[in-house]
């Protein structure tokens, strides 16, 4: 294998497909963080007071706080008064009305992308809430979910049209006090997506969000809002990826799902930033905080996650079983390529009896990258019978790469059953050549045996997200083996 | 078909084939028995080209054109198939879905169209017929929780479907019952034909019984010391390799 070194090097050091800026103006806040800066926020926004004093408070709390330093990632120091607050396309005041009314070179983007915003979404049924920058662009498909009675909008439209869901939800999920990024999230947030689903509603569609981050120096704070009444279901994708940059991004993004009883909420994930070049330099550092509430008794959430990008991730989609019989799930392939870090995985907290969780992840590491998973499973003395199974795999590429586990178990209660499987393996060169003996090239050969590996959790995304996935992985690995 | 010239070859540090010579014409089948750590797995590993051999000389030529250079998918497009003395197992990964894969890499390079998916499942179908094996393996992953024999039977079963020009099985003999035995057997046989060779690498002379080769070689020490019509493998079955060992020594 060692004739073909060079190849491979090539293949590692291939650009990144998504590299490339829109050059539109934008309408751009100084760099810098302060009350007034915040009170700008919320007077271009037109916020009711009640936001006003919820973004102030959240500030306040947040000078009191200090950048977590537990996760395993080495990272520079982030000055946050030298990142911008606030980006909109300039020409958005009034608002498209329709896709004709969108600036052509936005959709060029989104071509670039593969969203499927034209007939390919109606095609598709899938309604797209596309957040370009901090500023929601356009939204589909409102006037037939409108019929079914649920809400899909930005989040900013909610604020004006619906302040009392948004007052009675948001932070009920992820106080404004609850860590470091989230807090700060809560202070400057300028968009997101906002959706309700009505009782006993199933949602006549899959939702669907990109984001993407197109402003040098810009740190993009989305806030998602997800309430599902009772009985109602919802499956929500959210994929994204950015152009290249040299200097780091932030992103600390807040989801917020609330699952009443016997509702469901789907949410997957498929992240592919910019992850830096091979070197580590640039790339986004992507500190999120997703959080669901499985408030009523039956309700479920599950997430799913692919998380390919992003030059540092620091995400632990969490559940909080709180109603009798409530389920949680997390699903998750977490790829780590060159000089990528991860530190990712699940907190599953059992407060309802009988409440059960899964969590299945699957780690690869690849190139110079460190992965870790992190996950937490608390059964409180309150939730008997008690379930969890967690199967938490690892799968290790080349010499150089890194995979560590760290399980936490706070267990209150005797009759729980909680179950941990790990696994650490590498592609084996027996693999490779059994493969190969059959006629599969060596980045055939790996693909397969990666997507292999990540079937459990690729059977859990919706069918087009499955395939985008796959399609991700094999590029996000590409020459990873050498 | 296949030509090997004084083939050397070390694994490692350690010399394991040492002036190794052997042509097969198309439609033979071949056995080569030997003691163990005679090199009879490195050859057939070389042959299929894996990594961790080093050919230090000699010559392979297949279909006339110098085999040495060429990747082991190269040499599976070629038409070359190695049956594992220990298949391997990927989790995950279909038993349908290699197959499929590995068939439409061959046509890509030889110009050819996918195939078509009926088309496939048609043939897997009567091949896995054929081996006797049930259609729930062919969506298993591969060989992951196969017993010792499934996994042979597997092995004959991928040879079917990919129909190679050269198929050389590594001790597919080895590990299978009686039955086990002769379905593997049976499959082989069904493949031979005017245009294919086999090279079948055997501990036994049981296999035999039941594929009669038209050629018996008996390798030890890196090399192939004595070849014979298929009533070698029955007296050295009978007497063992020591006569061979001592005549060689003699000779």
């Amino acid at each position: 294998m060692s004739a073909k070194n060079s190849d491979v090097e090539d293949l590692i050091g291939r650009k990144y497909r998504h590299g490339f800026v829109t050059d539109i103006e934008s309408d751009t806040v100084p760099p810098g963080l302060d009350e007034d800066v915040i009170r700008l926020i919320s007077k271009k926004k037109g916020e009711p007071q009640f936001m006003l004093d919820w973004r102030l408070r959240s500030y306040r709390h947040w000078l009191t706080m200090r950048e977590p330093d537990w996760a395993k990632i080495n990272l520079d120091p982030i000055d946050y008064q030298g990142i911008s607050y606030y980006s909109a396309p300039k020409n958005s005041d009034d608002g498209p009305k329709s896709l004709a009314d969108v600036d052509p070179k936005l959709l060029e983007t989104y071509d670039k992308l593969g969203i499927p915003l034209h007939e390919r979404a109606a095609l598709a049924g899938v309604a797209v809430d596309a957040v370009f920058d901090s500023v929601s662009v356009t939204t589909t498909f409102r006037e037939k979910l409108a019929e079914a009675g649920v809400i899909f909008c930005p989040f900013s439209d909610a604020v004006q049209d619906h302040p009392e869901l948004i007052e009675q939800y948001l932070g009920s999920v992820v106080p404004y006090r609850d860590n470091f990024f989230a807090t700060l999230n809560s202070a400057v947030f300028t968009d997101g997506s906002f959706v309700y689903i009505p009782k006993g509603v199933r949602c006549p569609m899959e939702l669907s969000t990109y984001f993407r981050i197109n402003e040098a120096n810009t740190g993009q704070f989305e806030r998602t809002l997800i309430i599902a009444d009772e009985g109602s279901h919802v499956s929500y994708l959210e994929g994204c990826t950015a152009p290249m940059r040299d200097e780091n991004q932030l992103h600390a993004a807040v989801v917020e799902l609330v699952a009443l009883g016997d509702a469901q909420i789907k949410y997957s994930t498929v992240q592919n930033w910019y992850p830096g070049d091979e070197e580590g330099r640039g790339g986004i550092y992507n500190f999120v905080t997703k959080r669901a509430d499985c408030r009523g008794a039956n309700s479920k959430v599950s997430w799913t996650q692919v998380e390919a990008g992003s030059a540092i991730t620091w995400k632990y989609p969490s559940c909080v079983l709180r109603g009798e019989n409530s389920v949680g799930e997390f699903y998750s392939v977490a790829v780590t390529n060159n000089m990528q870090q991860a530190d990712t995985g699940t907190k599953m907290i059992h407060i309802g009896a009988n409440s059960r969780s899964t969590i299945v992840s699957k780690g690869i590491s690849a190139g110079r990258a460190q992965q870790s998973y992190r996950g937490l499973v608390k059964i409180f003395p309150t939730a008997r019978n008690a379930r969890n199974h967690t199967q938490c795999d690892s799968l290790l590429i080349g010499k150089q790469s890194g995979a560590h586990t760290f399980p936490y178990m706070e267990i209150k209660n005797p009759s729980a059953v909680v179950e941990h499987e790990a696994t650490t393996s590498t592609i084996a060169d027996d693999q490779l050549f059994y493969c190969r003996q059959r006629g599969l090239t060596e980045e055939d050969a790996v693909n397969m045996i990666v997507n292999g590996f990540c079937k459990d959790v690729f059977r859990e995304l919706p069918m087009e997200f499955a395939v985008e996935a796959q399609a991700l992985l094999n590029v996000s690995l590409e020459g990873a083996v050498g | 078909m296949l030509k090997i010239d004084n083939l050397h070859a070390n694994a490692g540090d350690t010399e394991i084939l040492k002036g190794l010579s052997l042509a097969i014409d198309a439609g033979e089948v071949h056995a080569i028995m030997g003691p163990n750590g005679s090199g009879k797995s490195t050859l057939a590993h070389v042959l299929a080209g894996r990594d961790g051999y080093e050919v230090t000389s000699g010559s392979v030529t297949y279909q006339g054109t110098d085999l040495l250079p060429l990747a082991p998918e190269e040499r599976a497009w070629h038409g070359i198939f190695l049956g594992f003395q220990y298949p391997i197992e990927i989790p995950g990964v279909n038993n349908t879905y290699l197959l499929k894969a590995a068939l439409n890499a061959r046509r890509k390079f030889h110009g050819e169209p996918e195939i078509d998916a009926a088309q496939f499942l048609r043939i897997i179908k009567d091949k896995a017929r054929m081996m006797k094996m049930d259609q729930s393996f062919l969506n298993r992953s591969v060989n992951e929780g196969f017993s010792g024999g499934e996994k042979k039977r597997n092995e004959v079963f991928q040879m079917a479907v990919l129909e190679p020009q050269l198929a050389i099985l590594d001790e597919t003999d080895s590990g299978l019952d009686i039955d086990a035995l002769k379905v593997v057997a049976a499959g082989v046989n069904a493949l031979r034909s005017k245009d294919r060779a086999f090279l079948l690498v055997t501990h036994y002379q049981r296999l035999l019984d039941y594929i009669e080769p038209d050629h018996v070689h008996v390798l030890a020490g890196g090399r192939i010391i004595k070849s014979g019509d298929k009533t070698l493998a029955h007296e050295l079955e009978a007497q063992g390799y020591d006569w061979v060992l001592r005549e060689a020594a003699g000779a």
